[in-house]
């Protein structure tokens, strides 16, 4: 009786123990996503609030913060520079994100054409810019850019002077040289290449492993049914890849709402043709560490935080469903 | 009268037939010019850089078009290490994104394996706050980032550039997939009823299962960490602690840049990724696709 009873004491807390660690073992796994999401994602996001309400130097410590109201708001809402490199980054969106897919797509069409090892060659080569840093890439786009002695300004002159191709670029000469990251009327065009060229390859990717899903027999079956090669893209392929599709275009979306380091280095850290070569990336960067205004950019981030979740809501509303596949 | 028709019906089609195949040899080569010619443009500028690595100011922007390979690669190199801390900066960023890469698959498979193997009370609260999260542009996120940076006294430390991206909700979707499709419930079973806690079920029999999507996420990270620039930028001070990207970019303000040597400098700073991925790069595409094309 008594030995019972000694056991059931011993193993009552033990037992609660091993309850406790059962039931909460989750949770250790989840720790560290709890901790750090907690630490970097939900406390800062009110923290935001407070401080979108305050103006605050951040080189002055946390003591420097006084409380403005809405002011930063309206300084937000009426500042022209942030409308215009809203306007920028949209149209660099636009310029390096159609020709991205326009160019993808037919790409992988191709490449699936081709037997096994060229289609590897090719994407491999394809997919190169992919992997290197937007930094690197920018930085020899900067180089061939040059305006006196760039590859491409250099090529353009030989084009336009070579006789053999004079008379038909010969007008060239009358825009020679071009300030390809000094001008304002072409820094969006430049920036939007070097995006371009960086990601047609991913994109290429994507579409290829579409293509890959599609059966041959229904390839086949058209090919019988005498449809030509631009027929098959058209009537087979293009509509079997809508999800791809959607998908790909919402991640060159998302990419290029984040734009920062390619319009940076091309315009030399902001100096040059800054005025249509800044993103909002670049603007917010601005204000918060060239400007030390954190308040104003917590504002400037939350005005964003709204009109790119409104074009985000309008995006899903028009194109989601049909490209999910749904109908 | 038949066969008369019938050789007429030959000869045609055998004409027809001829142009046909002329046409299909015109439009291969036609696909293989435009093929070759994106290689070529896409190559280019690797090839470029590496030039101009052999060229210091002087014949760089000297006039005309200059293609001949220059004879100041090991100038270069001197005036590169005169510039920047090169080495010091390649070693940062290669800590941060080794560092960085181990903790985002010790962190992203614990919490993938929890999310698929255990039902618990606020997981799909914490599932769904993931998925919202990934969405979340990360610009938005940039003040608040480096707000809480400074708060916690982590500026101008590597911490600060890893630790937020180690819990890559993207990472954590990925291993809760690989956990779901490749660590059968048996195994877990049986291995708790062999008497091991659920810390070592996890390291020791579903870890090793999940060695595919470690080696998938591990790319995703490392070529993340390794030309991230932003938070570096926003973070990182002095010039012992940055990273190669933040180099070679601050550089590029100074007057009469050594544009030779900092061509070198980019293309040193591109090879490690680009060796493994010419070694590996169907693993590496795979990899670094893997959010978009299903396998």
């Amino acid at each position: 009786m008594s030995t019972t009873k000694q056991s059931s004491v011993t193993s009552e807390p033990d037992q609660r123990w091993r309850r406790f660690w059962s039931k909460s073992t989750p949770y250790w796994f989840m720790s560290p996503y709890i901790l750090i999401f907690g630490v970097f994602g939900i406390f800062p996001v009110f923290f935001m609030i407070f401080l979108s309400f305050h103006t605050w130097n951040p080189v002055q410590g946390l003591g420097s913060m006084e409380f403005v109201g809405l002011e930063n708001y309206a300084l937000g809402l009426t500042d022209p520079t942030l409308w215009q490199t809203l306007w920028n980054t949209i149209l660099m969106a636009l310029y390096s994100g159609v020709p991205q897919h326009l160019v993808a797509l037919p790409l992988a069409f191709l490449l699936v054409q081709l037997g096994k090892r060229a289609r590897h060659w090719l994407t491999t080569a394809y997919f190169l810019p992919y992997v290197t840093s937007t930094i690197a890439i920018s930085m020899i786009f900067y180089i061939m850019y040059s305006r006196d002695s760039g590859i491409i300004n250099q090529a353009l002159m030989g084009l336009a002077n070579w006789p053999v191709t004079a008379w038909a670029f010969g007008w060239l000469n009358h825009f020679l040289p071009i300030g390809w990251v000094q001008e304002n009327s072409v820094i969006r065009y430049s920036v939007a290449f070097v995006v371009f060229w960086k990601y047609v390859g991913f994109n290429t990717v994507i579409y290829t492993a579409g293509l890959a899903t599609i059966s041959d027999e229904l390839y086949e079956a058209a090919t019988m049914d005498g449809a030509s090669a631009w027929q098959r893209f058209r009537h087979i392929a293009l509509p079997l890849l809508r999800p791809f599709i959607f998908f790909a275009v919402t991640l060159t979306i998302i990419g290029n709402m984040n734009l920062f380091d390619e319009p940076y280095v091309l315009t030399r850290g902001l100096q040059f043709a800054s005025t249509n070569g800044m993103t909002v990336s670049n603007y917010l960067y601005r204000v918060a560490w060239e400007w030390l205004d954190m308040g104003g950019a917590a504002a400037i981030s939350w005005i964003l935080f709204v009109v790119i979740g409104i074009f985000t809501g309008l995006y899903f509303w028009f194109f989601g469903r049909r490209g999910l596949g749904g109908d | 009268m038949a066969i008369d028709t019938f050789a007429d019906d030959w000869q045609q089609t055998s004409k027809a037939d001829l142009t046909r195949r002329f046409m299909k040899l015109l439009l291969r080569a036609a696909m293989w010019a435009a093929l070759l010619t994106a290689v070529f443009l896409t190559v280019f500028p690797f090839f470029w850089s590496l030039l101009m690595a052999t060229h210091d100011r002087s014949t760089m922007f000297g006039s005309g078009l200059n293609l001949a390979i220059g004879d100041q690669l090991a100038n270069n190199y001197q005036r590169l290490l005169d510039a920047m801390d090169f080495w010091v900066g390649m070693l940062n960023s290669f800590s941060v994104s080794v560092v960085g890469t181990a903790a985002s698959l010790l962190f992203c498979s614990m919490c993938g394996y929890a999310l698929a193997v255990f039902k618990f009370r606020g997981r799909n609260v914490l599932f769904t706050m993931m998925i919202c999260s990934m969405m979340l542009p990360p610009i938005l996120t940039l003040i608040p980032y480096y707000m809480v940076i400074d708060a916690l006294g982590l500026t101008n430390t590597h911490l600060a550039v890893w630790l937020p991206f180690s819990i890559n909700p993207f990472g954590i979707f990925l291993m809760r997939q690989y956990v779901m499709a490749s660590v059968p419930k048996d195994l877990l079973e049986a291995a708790r009823l062999d008497g091991a806690n659920a810390f070592r079920t996890y390291w020791s029999v579903a870890l090793p299962l999940l060695r595919p999507g470690l080696a998938t996420l591990a790319i995703v990270q490392f070529v993340f960490l390794w030309n991230n620039f932003l938070q570096p930028l926003v973070v990182l001070t002095s010039s012992d602690k940055m990273v190669i990207t933040q180099m070679l970019r601050s550089v590029q303000g100074v007057p009469n840049t050594p544009w030779g040597a900092l061509m070198l400098g980019t293309f040193i700073s591109i090879l490690p990724l680009v060796s493994i991925y010419m070694l590996a790069s169907r693993q590496m595409i795979h990899g670094l696709t893997s959010g978009a094309v299903k396998n």
